[in-house]
C-alpha cells in the first residue's frame, strides 16, 4: 500500500493493511511536524512530490526491504500540501513475525527515503520560508 | 528533437518556471538539457553541485543521452519524512 495524499494521514489504516496473524510485530512510524528546526520556531511545513516517479521509488523501497529482511507487509502513506504543526507527515507500517527485522526494516526505510524519493519540504518559520536541504535555498527572515 | 525538462521545489523558484521545453540535436545528453533549460528559463538559475536528474522517473547521469520525447527531471536535493 502506498499513498500520498493532501488529506490529514490516517495510521491505522495502514497498520490495518499489514496485519497478519502469522505476525508477531508491526511497526507504525509517524512523522510528525514540529514546531521548532535549528534553532528557530516553525509555524508549518508544505511538501511537494513529483509523482508518478515518487510512488515508483516507494515501491522500489518496498522492494528492498522485503528483499533484505524477514518481514511479511509494508504500507506507507506520505503527505503533501501544508502540514501544521502537530500532524503527520509520514506513517510507515511493517509486519513481520518478529520484532527485530520490522524494527530495522523500518528504520532503514526512512533513511533511504529521504535519500532518493522526489519529495521536497518547505518549511515555513517566523520571517521567511526555506527549502529544507537545499543549500542554495536560504531565504532567511531579514 | 524535443525534450520536456520539468524543475522542483527551489529550482523550480530560482528558475521562475517548472515546465520547460527545450530543442536539442539528436545524441544531446543530460547535460546538454540541462545547460539548454538554463539558457531558455525565465530566470538564471545555477545548477546545484547535488543536482540529480531522472528521465522518466529513473535516475540518470548527466552523461546520459536524451531521447526525443523524453520527460527529464531537475531534483535538488529530497527532502521528504
Amino acid at each position: 500500500m502506498i499513498i500520498i495524499t493532501d488529506q490529514p494521514l490516517e495510521p491505522n489504516i495502514l497498520t490495518d493493511a499489514v496485519r497478519d496473524d502469522t505476525d508477531g510485530a508491526v511497526i507504525t512510524f509517524e512523522g510528525v511536524t514540529r514546531n521548532h528546526n535549528d534553532g528557530r520556531g516553525v509555524e508549518y511545513l508544505e511538501y511537494e512530490a513529483y509523482r508518478p516517479m515518487a510512488d515508483e521509488k516507494l515501491q522500489e523501497l518496498i522492494d528492498e526491504i522485503k528483499d533484505r529482511w524477514e518481514i511479511d507487509k509494508v504500507a506507507i502513506a506520505h503527505r503533501i500540501g501544508r502540514v501544521d504543526i502537530g500532524e503527520l507527515s509520514l506513517v510507515i507500517a511493517v509486519s513481520a513475525a518478529h520484532r527485530r527485522p520490522a524494527f530495522e526494516s523500518t528504520l532503514h526505510f526512512i533513511d533511504r527515503l529521504k535519500q532518493v524519493v522526489p519529495i521536497w519540504k518547505k518549511e515555513y518559520f517566523e520571517g521567511g520560508d526555506v527549502w529544507v536541504g537545499d543549500p542554495d535555498s536560504k531565504r532567511a527572515s531579514a | 528533437m524535443k525534450i520536456a525538462i520539468k524543475l522542483f521545489a527551489g529550482l523550480r523558484d530560482r528558475a521562475g518556471t517548472g515546465d520547460l521545453s527545450v530543442e536539442l540535436p539528436e545524441g544531446a545528453t543530460v547535460r546538454d538539457a540541462i545547460e539548454a533549460a538554463q539558457h531558455n528559463a525565465p530566470k538564471k538559475w545555477a545548477a546545484p553541485t547535488s543536482l540529480m536528474a531522472a528521465v522518466n522517473n529513473e535516475y540518470v547521469e548527466f552523461t546520459d543521452t536524451v531521447a526525443d520525447g523524453d520527460e527529464l527531471a531537475l531534483i535538488p536535493p529530497v527532502s521528504g519524512g
